[in-house]
Protein backbone atom coordinates (compact mmCIF):
# COMPACT_ATOMS: atom_id res chain seq x y z
CA UNK A 1 0.00 0.00 0.00
CA UNK A 2 1.29 3.74 -1.00
CA UNK A 3 1.76 5.95 1.81
CA UNK A 4 -0.56 9.51 2.36
CA UNK A 5 -0.96 12.19 0.56
CA UNK A 6 -2.89 10.41 -2.33
CA UNK A 7 -2.39 11.69 -5.62
CA UNK A 8 -5.43 13.30 -5.78
CA UNK A 9 -4.38 15.47 -2.79
CA UNK A 10 -0.96 15.84 -4.22
CA UNK A 11 -2.23 17.06 -7.75
CA UNK A 12 -4.89 19.87 -5.85
CA UNK A 13 -1.62 20.93 -4.06
CA UNK A 14 -0.10 21.46 -6.97
CA UNK A 15 -3.03 22.47 -8.72
CA UNK A 16 -3.21 25.51 -6.41
CA UNK A 17 -0.02 27.02 -5.87
CA UNK A 18 -0.13 27.35 -9.73
CA UNK A 19 -3.14 29.07 -9.99
CA UNK A 20 -2.42 30.83 -6.59
CA UNK A 21 0.52 32.19 -7.03
CA UNK A 22 2.48 31.76 -10.09
CA UNK A 23 -0.57 32.73 -12.55
CA UNK A 24 -0.50 35.88 -11.47
CA UNK A 25 3.12 36.52 -12.48
CA UNK A 26 2.51 34.87 -15.67
CA UNK A 27 1.26 36.93 -19.13
CA UNK A 28 0.69 36.47 -22.41
CA UNK A 29 1.11 33.38 -24.35
CA UNK A 30 2.44 31.40 -21.28
CA UNK A 31 -0.23 32.67 -18.68
CA UNK A 32 -2.99 30.83 -21.54
CA UNK A 33 -0.72 27.95 -21.24
CA UNK A 34 -0.18 27.88 -18.01
CA UNK A 35 -4.02 28.32 -17.63
CA UNK A 36 -4.99 25.08 -20.11
CA UNK A 37 -2.27 23.08 -17.60
CA UNK A 38 -4.45 24.12 -14.36
CA UNK A 39 -7.15 22.97 -15.89
CA UNK A 40 -5.28 19.10 -16.68
CA UNK A 41 -4.45 19.01 -13.41
CA UNK A 42 -7.90 20.31 -12.21
CA UNK A 43 -9.02 17.18 -14.79
CA UNK A 44 -7.32 14.69 -13.47
CA UNK A 45 -8.24 15.62 -9.60
CA UNK A 46 -11.97 15.00 -10.36
CA UNK A 47 -10.83 11.57 -12.46
CA UNK A 48 -8.68 10.24 -9.67
CA UNK A 49 -12.25 10.90 -7.24
CA UNK A 50 -14.72 9.72 -9.51
CA UNK A 51 -13.49 7.15 -12.10
CA UNK A 52 -13.41 3.58 -10.04
CA UNK A 53 -17.53 4.14 -9.16
CA UNK A 54 -18.32 5.54 -12.65
CA UNK A 55 -16.47 2.65 -14.32
CA UNK A 56 -18.08 -0.10 -12.21
CA UNK A 57 -21.59 1.29 -12.64
CA UNK A 58 -21.05 1.29 -15.97
CA UNK A 59 -19.92 -2.03 -16.41
CA UNK A 60 -22.40 -2.83 -14.48
CA UNK A 61 -25.43 -1.52 -16.56
CA UNK A 62 -23.43 -2.63 -19.78
CA UNK A 63 -23.30 -6.60 -18.80
CA UNK A 64 -27.28 -6.12 -18.01
CA UNK A 65 -27.61 -4.63 -21.62
CA UNK A 66 -25.49 -6.94 -23.59
CA UNK A 67 -25.46 -10.14 -21.95
CA UNK A 68 -22.15 -10.95 -21.15
CA UNK A 69 -19.35 -10.03 -18.70
CA UNK A 70 -15.47 -8.26 -19.87
CA UNK A 71 -13.11 -5.92 -19.47
CA UNK A 72 -15.27 -2.14 -19.21
CA UNK A 73 -13.26 -1.52 -23.03
CA UNK A 74 -14.54 -4.59 -24.44
CA UNK A 75 -17.81 -4.08 -23.22
CA UNK A 76 -17.69 -0.47 -24.85
CA UNK A 77 -16.36 -1.82 -27.71
CA UNK A 78 -19.14 -4.79 -28.29
CA UNK A 79 -21.67 -1.88 -27.57
CA UNK A 80 -20.80 0.30 -30.27
CA UNK A 81 -20.62 -2.34 -32.65
CA UNK A 82 -24.23 -3.72 -31.95
CA UNK A 83 -25.69 0.27 -32.41
CA UNK A 84 -23.60 -0.03 -35.50
CA UNK A 85 -25.15 -2.95 -37.14
CA UNK A 86 -28.68 -1.64 -35.63
CA UNK A 87 -29.00 -4.60 -33.47
CA UNK A 88 -29.40 -2.27 -30.13
CA UNK A 89 -31.12 1.41 -30.87
CA UNK A 90 -32.63 3.93 -28.48
CA UNK A 91 -35.52 1.63 -28.51
CA UNK A 92 -33.56 -1.22 -26.67
CA UNK A 93 -34.52 -0.63 -23.04
CA UNK A 94 -32.28 0.51 -20.64
CA UNK A 95 -29.42 2.12 -23.75
CA UNK A 96 -31.39 5.69 -23.93
CA UNK A 97 -30.78 5.79 -19.91
CA UNK A 98 -27.10 4.57 -20.25
CA UNK A 99 -25.90 6.21 -22.54
CA UNK A 100 -27.14 9.68 -20.83
CA UNK A 101 -25.73 7.99 -17.56
CA UNK A 102 -21.94 7.51 -18.96
CA UNK A 103 -22.15 10.75 -21.01
CA UNK A 104 -22.89 12.49 -17.65
CA UNK A 105 -20.10 11.08 -16.21
CA UNK A 106 -17.53 11.78 -18.64
CA UNK A 107 -18.53 15.38 -18.51
CA UNK A 108 -18.06 15.76 -14.89
CA UNK A 109 -14.58 14.56 -15.47
CA UNK A 110 -14.15 16.35 -18.47
CA UNK A 111 -15.91 19.67 -18.28
CA UNK A 112 -18.84 20.10 -15.51
CA UNK A 113 -19.11 24.01 -16.38
CA UNK A 114 -20.32 23.02 -19.56
CA UNK A 115 -23.37 24.41 -19.71
CA UNK A 116 -25.18 21.87 -21.57
CA UNK A 117 -24.11 19.22 -18.51
CA UNK A 118 -25.13 21.95 -16.13
CA UNK A 119 -28.71 22.01 -17.65
CA UNK A 120 -29.50 18.21 -17.54
CA UNK A 121 -27.80 18.27 -14.03
CA UNK A 122 -30.57 20.97 -13.25
CA UNK A 123 -33.21 18.94 -14.93
CA UNK A 124 -32.51 15.75 -13.65
CA UNK A 125 -33.17 17.51 -10.14
CA UNK A 126 -29.31 17.47 -9.49
CA UNK B 1 10.71 38.44 -43.99
CA UNK B 2 10.38 42.25 -43.77
CA UNK B 3 12.10 42.28 -46.41
CA UNK B 4 10.85 39.56 -48.73
CA UNK B 5 7.12 41.45 -47.62
CA UNK B 6 8.56 44.85 -48.40
CA UNK B 7 9.79 44.02 -52.17
CA UNK B 8 6.84 42.37 -52.74
CA UNK B 9 4.51 45.45 -51.76
CA UNK B 10 6.51 47.84 -53.58
CA UNK B 11 6.41 45.88 -56.66
CA UNK B 12 2.55 46.33 -56.95
CA UNK B 13 1.28 48.82 -55.03
CA UNK B 14 1.93 52.03 -56.40
CA UNK B 15 3.09 54.95 -53.30
CA UNK B 16 4.09 51.80 -50.96
CA UNK B 17 8.14 51.94 -49.97
CA UNK B 18 8.13 49.35 -47.84
CA UNK B 19 6.33 47.29 -44.43
CA UNK B 20 6.31 47.47 -41.01
CA UNK B 21 5.24 46.10 -37.61
CA UNK B 22 4.91 42.07 -39.01
CA UNK B 23 3.70 40.06 -36.74
CA UNK B 24 2.78 36.42 -37.26
CA UNK B 25 -1.15 35.73 -36.03
CA UNK B 26 -1.26 32.06 -36.26
CA UNK B 27 0.52 28.88 -37.71
CA UNK B 28 -0.68 25.17 -38.57
CA UNK B 29 0.65 22.63 -40.30
CA UNK B 30 0.73 23.92 -43.66
CA UNK B 31 -0.18 27.68 -43.64
CA UNK B 32 0.92 30.92 -41.95
CA UNK B 33 -1.00 34.40 -41.31
CA UNK B 34 0.54 37.75 -41.02
CA UNK B 35 -0.68 41.04 -40.37
CA UNK B 36 1.72 43.89 -41.08
CA UNK B 37 1.09 47.45 -42.54
CA UNK B 38 2.22 49.06 -45.75
CA UNK B 39 3.98 52.25 -45.46
CA UNK B 40 2.59 54.47 -47.85
CA UNK B 41 3.14 57.81 -48.54
CA UNK B 42 -0.57 58.65 -48.53
CA UNK B 43 -0.72 57.07 -44.98
CA UNK B 44 -0.64 53.50 -44.04
CA UNK B 45 -2.90 50.37 -44.78
CA UNK B 46 -3.61 47.58 -43.29
CA UNK B 47 -3.01 44.34 -44.34
CA UNK B 48 -2.74 40.80 -43.66
CA UNK B 49 -0.88 37.89 -45.70
CA UNK B 50 -2.37 34.43 -45.85
CA UNK B 51 0.62 31.80 -47.58
CA UNK B 52 1.93 28.60 -47.70
CA UNK B 53 5.91 29.17 -47.41
CA UNK B 54 7.74 26.44 -49.96
CA UNK B 55 8.28 23.41 -48.49
CA UNK B 56 5.71 22.75 -46.34
CA UNK B 57 3.87 19.73 -46.49
CA UNK B 58 0.75 19.74 -48.78
CA UNK B 59 -2.22 21.11 -47.15
CA UNK B 60 -4.97 18.24 -45.84
CA UNK B 61 -7.30 17.27 -48.54
CA UNK B 62 -10.29 18.97 -47.52
CA UNK B 63 -8.56 22.45 -48.35
CA UNK B 64 -9.98 24.41 -51.03
CA UNK B 65 -6.08 25.90 -51.37
CA UNK B 66 -4.72 29.55 -50.89
CA UNK B 67 -5.48 30.56 -54.49
CA UNK B 68 -8.89 29.75 -54.93
CA UNK B 69 -9.50 30.79 -51.33
CA UNK B 70 -8.28 34.64 -52.28
CA UNK B 71 -10.80 33.77 -55.49
CA UNK B 72 -13.64 33.51 -53.38
CA UNK B 73 -12.79 36.31 -51.08
CA UNK B 74 -12.42 38.72 -53.98
CA UNK B 75 -15.92 37.13 -55.55
CA UNK B 76 -17.64 37.69 -52.39
CA UNK B 77 -16.13 40.96 -52.17
CA UNK B 78 -17.58 42.57 -55.47
CA UNK B 79 -21.10 41.05 -54.94
CA UNK B 80 -20.86 43.46 -51.79
CA UNK B 81 -20.51 40.72 -49.07
CA UNK B 82 -18.82 41.41 -46.25
CA UNK B 83 -15.11 40.57 -47.78
CA UNK B 84 -11.76 42.03 -47.15
CA UNK B 85 -10.55 43.50 -50.44
CA UNK B 86 -7.58 41.17 -51.84
CA UNK B 87 -4.54 43.45 -52.75
CA UNK B 88 -2.08 40.52 -54.32
CA UNK B 89 -1.74 37.04 -54.91
CA UNK B 90 1.44 35.92 -54.49
CA UNK B 91 3.91 35.43 -57.33
CA UNK B 92 6.77 32.80 -57.75
CA UNK B 93 9.44 35.96 -58.09
CA UNK B 94 7.63 37.48 -55.02
CA UNK B 95 9.65 34.65 -52.62
CA UNK B 96 7.13 33.69 -50.33
CA UNK B 97 5.70 30.73 -51.35
CA UNK B 98 1.55 30.88 -52.30
CA UNK B 99 -1.02 32.36 -50.98
CA UNK B 100 -2.40 36.28 -51.09
CA UNK B 101 -2.28 39.72 -49.47
CA UNK B 102 -5.70 41.34 -48.13
CA UNK B 103 -6.86 44.42 -46.52
CA UNK B 104 -6.87 43.80 -42.66
CA UNK B 105 -10.30 44.60 -41.33
CA UNK B 106 -10.67 45.72 -37.36
CA UNK B 107 -12.99 43.99 -35.42
CA UNK B 108 -13.44 41.79 -32.69
CA UNK B 109 -13.77 37.19 -33.21
CA UNK B 110 -13.35 35.95 -29.91
CA UNK B 111 -16.49 34.64 -29.26
CA UNK B 112 -16.52 35.64 -25.90
CA UNK B 113 -15.92 38.81 -25.75
CA UNK B 114 -18.61 39.06 -28.94
CA UNK B 115 -21.08 38.10 -26.72
CA UNK B 116 -19.82 39.28 -23.05
CA UNK B 117 -18.84 43.07 -24.17
CA UNK B 118 -20.49 45.84 -23.50
CA UNK B 119 -19.23 47.25 -27.12
CA UNK B 120 -21.17 44.52 -28.76
CA UNK B 121 -24.59 44.98 -27.22
CA UNK B 122 -26.44 46.66 -30.60
CA UNK B 123 -24.75 44.32 -32.44
CA UNK B 124 -25.68 40.74 -31.06
CA UNK B 125 -29.95 41.29 -31.21
CA UNK B 126 -28.63 41.85 -35.04
CA UNK B 127 -26.41 39.43 -35.87
CA UNK B 128 -28.13 36.15 -36.52
CA UNK B 129 -30.34 38.22 -38.88
CA UNK B 130 -27.71 39.75 -40.74
CA UNK B 131 -25.77 36.62 -40.93
CA UNK B 132 -28.45 34.65 -42.50
CA UNK B 133 -28.41 37.48 -45.78
CA UNK B 134 -24.92 37.21 -45.61
CA UNK B 135 -25.31 33.51 -46.09
CA UNK B 136 -27.42 33.78 -49.00
CA UNK B 137 -25.63 36.50 -50.78
CA UNK B 138 -22.48 33.59 -50.68
CA UNK B 139 -24.97 30.60 -51.82
CA UNK B 140 -26.38 33.25 -54.51
CA UNK B 141 -23.01 34.01 -56.18
CA UNK B 142 -22.94 33.38 -59.50
CA UNK B 143 -22.08 28.99 -60.14
CA UNK B 144 -20.36 30.07 -63.85
CA UNK B 145 -17.83 32.40 -62.27
CA UNK B 146 -16.75 30.06 -59.40
CA UNK B 147 -13.19 28.59 -59.28
CA UNK B 148 -12.87 24.72 -59.28
CA UNK B 149 -14.11 22.92 -56.03
CA UNK B 150 -14.81 20.03 -54.33
CA UNK B 151 -18.27 18.29 -54.57
CA UNK B 152 -19.77 17.03 -50.98
CA UNK B 153 -22.63 15.55 -50.58
CA UNK B 154 -23.96 14.29 -47.13
CA UNK B 155 -23.63 10.97 -47.66
CA UNK B 156 -19.59 11.60 -48.36
CA UNK B 157 -19.57 13.53 -45.42
CA UNK B 158 -20.92 11.11 -43.58
CA UNK B 159 -18.57 8.56 -44.81
CA UNK B 160 -15.85 10.73 -44.03
CA UNK B 161 -17.08 11.00 -40.44
CA UNK B 162 -17.12 7.45 -40.03
CA UNK B 163 -13.62 6.79 -41.88
CA UNK B 164 -11.88 9.22 -39.48
CA UNK B 165 -13.86 8.18 -36.09
CA UNK B 166 -12.95 4.23 -36.74
CA UNK B 167 -8.83 5.47 -37.59
CA UNK B 168 -8.93 6.54 -33.76
CA UNK B 169 -9.76 3.21 -32.78
CA UNK B 170 -11.46 3.96 -29.45
CA UNK B 171 -15.40 3.19 -29.20
CA UNK B 172 -18.02 5.55 -28.66
CA UNK B 173 -21.24 4.31 -28.27
CA UNK B 174 -22.59 7.34 -28.59
CA UNK B 175 -20.80 8.85 -32.47
CA UNK B 176 -22.64 5.15 -33.30
CA UNK B 177 -25.55 6.03 -32.90
CA UNK B 178 -25.45 9.92 -34.20
CA UNK B 179 -23.63 7.66 -37.86
CA UNK B 180 -26.69 5.59 -37.47
CA UNK B 181 -29.10 8.80 -37.10
CA UNK B 182 -27.76 10.27 -40.11
CA UNK B 183 -27.43 7.36 -42.35
CA UNK B 184 -31.02 6.59 -41.79
CA UNK B 185 -31.99 10.54 -42.87
CA UNK B 186 -29.70 11.47 -45.23
CA UNK B 187 -31.59 13.74 -47.44
CA UNK B 188 -30.65 12.33 -51.06
CA UNK B 189 -29.71 15.84 -53.16
CA UNK B 190 -30.32 19.11 -52.12
CA UNK B 191 -32.85 21.19 -54.21
CA UNK B 192 -30.02 23.03 -55.26
CA UNK B 193 -26.30 22.73 -55.36
CA UNK B 194 -24.68 25.97 -54.26
CA UNK B 195 -20.80 27.36 -53.16
CA UNK B 196 -20.52 26.34 -49.40
CA UNK B 197 -18.54 28.18 -47.02
CA UNK B 198 -18.11 25.31 -44.96
CA UNK B 199 -16.93 26.96 -41.69
CA UNK B 200 -19.05 29.67 -41.09
CA UNK B 201 -18.77 30.21 -37.06
CA UNK B 202 -17.32 31.97 -34.86
CA UNK B 203 -13.68 32.62 -34.47
CA UNK B 204 -14.36 33.55 -38.82
CA UNK B 205 -16.26 36.13 -38.27
CA UNK B 206 -15.00 39.52 -37.63
CA UNK B 207 -17.90 41.45 -35.80
CA UNK B 208 -17.81 45.30 -35.39
CA UNK B 209 -20.45 47.39 -32.61
CA UNK B 210 -22.16 47.59 -35.54
CA UNK B 211 -22.13 43.71 -36.42
CA UNK B 212 -20.66 42.02 -39.13
CA UNK B 213 -17.93 43.04 -40.90
CA UNK B 214 -16.25 40.08 -42.42
CA UNK B 215 -17.00 36.82 -43.01
CA UNK B 216 -12.79 35.18 -43.18
CA UNK B 217 -11.22 31.61 -43.81
CA UNK B 218 -12.87 29.80 -46.96
CA UNK B 219 -10.51 26.92 -46.64
CA UNK B 220 -13.23 24.61 -46.38
CA UNK B 221 -15.52 25.73 -49.22
CA UNK B 222 -17.02 23.39 -51.58
CA UNK B 223 -20.20 22.96 -53.67
CA UNK B 224 -23.08 21.01 -51.70
CA UNK B 225 -26.29 21.75 -49.90
CA UNK B 226 -26.32 25.43 -48.64
CA UNK B 227 -27.93 24.04 -45.67
CA UNK B 228 -25.08 23.03 -44.27
CA UNK B 229 -23.78 26.21 -43.09
CA UNK B 230 -27.08 27.33 -41.86
CA UNK B 231 -26.81 23.92 -39.50
CA UNK B 232 -23.04 24.11 -38.72
CA UNK B 233 -23.39 27.96 -37.30
CA UNK B 234 -26.35 26.73 -35.08
CA UNK B 235 -24.01 23.99 -33.61
CA UNK B 236 -24.18 24.02 -30.08
CA UNK B 237 -20.23 24.11 -29.76
CA UNK B 238 -20.42 27.16 -31.21
CA UNK B 239 -22.67 28.92 -28.40
CA UNK B 240 -20.03 29.26 -25.52
CA UNK B 241 -22.53 28.84 -22.96
CA UNK B 242 -25.48 30.21 -24.01
CA UNK B 243 -27.19 27.47 -24.91
CA UNK B 244 -30.72 28.77 -25.68
CA UNK B 245 -29.35 30.89 -28.59
CA UNK B 246 -28.72 28.22 -31.16
CA UNK B 247 -27.45 30.54 -33.52
CA UNK B 248 -23.63 31.60 -32.44
CA UNK B 249 -25.08 32.18 -28.69
CA UNK B 250 -26.69 35.27 -30.23
CA UNK B 251 -29.79 34.50 -32.04
CA UNK B 252 -32.06 32.42 -32.59
CA UNK B 253 -32.73 29.95 -35.74
CA UNK B 254 -35.80 31.92 -36.60
CA UNK B 255 -34.27 35.20 -37.29
CA UNK B 256 -31.34 33.36 -38.76
CA UNK B 257 -33.89 31.69 -41.03
CA UNK B 258 -35.52 34.77 -42.10
CA UNK B 259 -32.24 37.15 -42.56
CA UNK B 260 -31.46 34.50 -45.56
CA UNK B 261 -35.31 34.24 -46.70
CA UNK B 262 -34.72 38.21 -47.38
CA UNK B 263 -31.76 37.76 -49.22
CA UNK B 264 -33.71 35.57 -51.80
CA UNK B 265 -33.60 31.76 -51.00
CA UNK B 266 -35.28 29.15 -49.40
CA UNK B 267 -34.73 27.69 -45.57
CA UNK B 268 -35.41 23.95 -45.41
CA UNK B 269 -35.73 23.56 -41.65
CA UNK B 270 -35.56 19.74 -41.34
CA UNK B 271 -32.06 19.64 -43.28
CA UNK B 272 -30.97 22.51 -41.20
CA UNK B 273 -31.16 20.16 -38.64
CA UNK B 274 -30.04 17.06 -40.29
CA UNK B 275 -26.34 19.45 -40.74
CA UNK B 276 -26.66 20.67 -36.87
CA UNK B 277 -26.56 16.81 -36.14
CA UNK B 278 -23.85 16.50 -38.69
CA UNK B 279 -21.84 19.93 -37.39
CA UNK B 280 -22.16 18.28 -34.22
CA UNK B 281 -20.79 14.81 -34.50
CA UNK B 282 -18.07 16.89 -37.09
CA UNK B 283 -16.73 18.72 -33.93
CA UNK B 284 -16.42 15.73 -31.57
CA UNK B 285 -14.74 14.08 -34.74
CA UNK B 286 -12.00 16.86 -34.96
CA UNK B 287 -11.52 16.65 -30.79
CA UNK B 288 -10.55 13.46 -31.34
CA UNK B 289 -8.22 14.34 -34.13
CA UNK B 290 -6.56 16.55 -31.86
CA UNK B 291 -6.10 14.22 -29.12
CA UNK B 292 -4.39 11.61 -32.11
CA UNK B 293 -1.85 14.53 -32.78
CA UNK B 294 -1.11 15.22 -29.47
CA UNK B 295 -0.12 11.71 -29.09
CA UNK B 296 1.94 11.46 -32.40
CA UNK B 297 3.15 15.03 -33.20
CA UNK B 298 6.18 16.51 -31.61
CA UNK B 299 4.68 19.52 -30.08
CA UNK B 300 3.63 17.69 -27.21
CA UNK B 301 1.00 20.34 -27.00
CA UNK B 302 -1.19 20.76 -23.90
CA UNK B 303 -4.22 22.73 -25.63
CA UNK B 304 -4.41 20.10 -28.19
CA UNK B 305 -4.23 17.14 -25.83
CA UNK B 306 -7.65 18.94 -23.68
CA UNK B 307 -9.01 19.33 -26.56
CA UNK B 308 -9.47 16.33 -27.25
CA UNK B 309 -11.46 15.83 -23.75
CA UNK B 310 -13.76 17.97 -25.01
CA UNK B 311 -15.50 15.44 -27.61
CA UNK B 312 -17.72 14.21 -24.45
CA UNK B 313 -19.02 17.56 -25.03
CA UNK B 314 -20.44 16.89 -28.00
CA UNK B 315 -21.61 13.76 -26.97
CA UNK B 316 -24.20 15.19 -24.67
CA UNK B 317 -25.35 17.56 -26.89
CA UNK B 318 -26.01 14.93 -29.70
CA UNK B 319 -27.86 13.38 -26.87
CA UNK B 320 -29.84 16.40 -26.49
CA UNK B 321 -30.68 16.07 -30.20
CA UNK B 322 -31.39 12.43 -30.40
CA UNK B 323 -32.37 11.39 -27.31
CA UNK B 324 -33.84 13.87 -25.42
CA UNK B 325 -35.12 13.79 -21.98
CA UNK B 326 -38.29 14.86 -20.52
CA UNK B 327 -38.19 17.91 -18.06
CA UNK B 328 -38.17 16.35 -14.31
CA UNK B 329 -41.65 18.89 -14.31
CA UNK B 330 -43.31 16.72 -17.36
CA UNK B 331 -42.98 13.29 -16.07
CA UNK B 332 -45.99 11.57 -14.91
CA UNK B 333 -46.38 10.85 -11.64
CA UNK B 334 -44.25 12.07 -8.98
Amino acid sequence: MQDEPSPEELIKAVADFLRDEIAPQISGHHAFKLRVSINALDLVARQLRLEQGSDAAETTRLVQILGIEASLGELNRRLAERIATGELDLQTPGLAEHLWQTTMEKLAVDQPNYASYKRELGERGG
Amino acid sequence: MEALLGGCVTSWCPGATGITNAVRLSGGASQETWSFDIVHRDGNIGAILRRAPQGYGAAPSRAAGLSVEANLMQLAHDAGLPSPRVMHVLRPQDGLGTGFIMERVEGETIPRKILRDQQFANARPKLARQLGKVLAGIHGLPPARLPELRRMTAAKEIAELERDYRSFEWPRPVFELALRWLREREPGPPAEVTLVHGDFRHGNLIIGPEGVRAVLDWELAHLGDPMEDLGWISVNSWRFGEIDKPVGGFGSRDELFAGYESGGRRVDPDRVMFWEVMGTLRWGVMCCGMMQRFRIGPEHSIERAMIGRRSSETEIDLLRLLAPRQPKSLKPGK
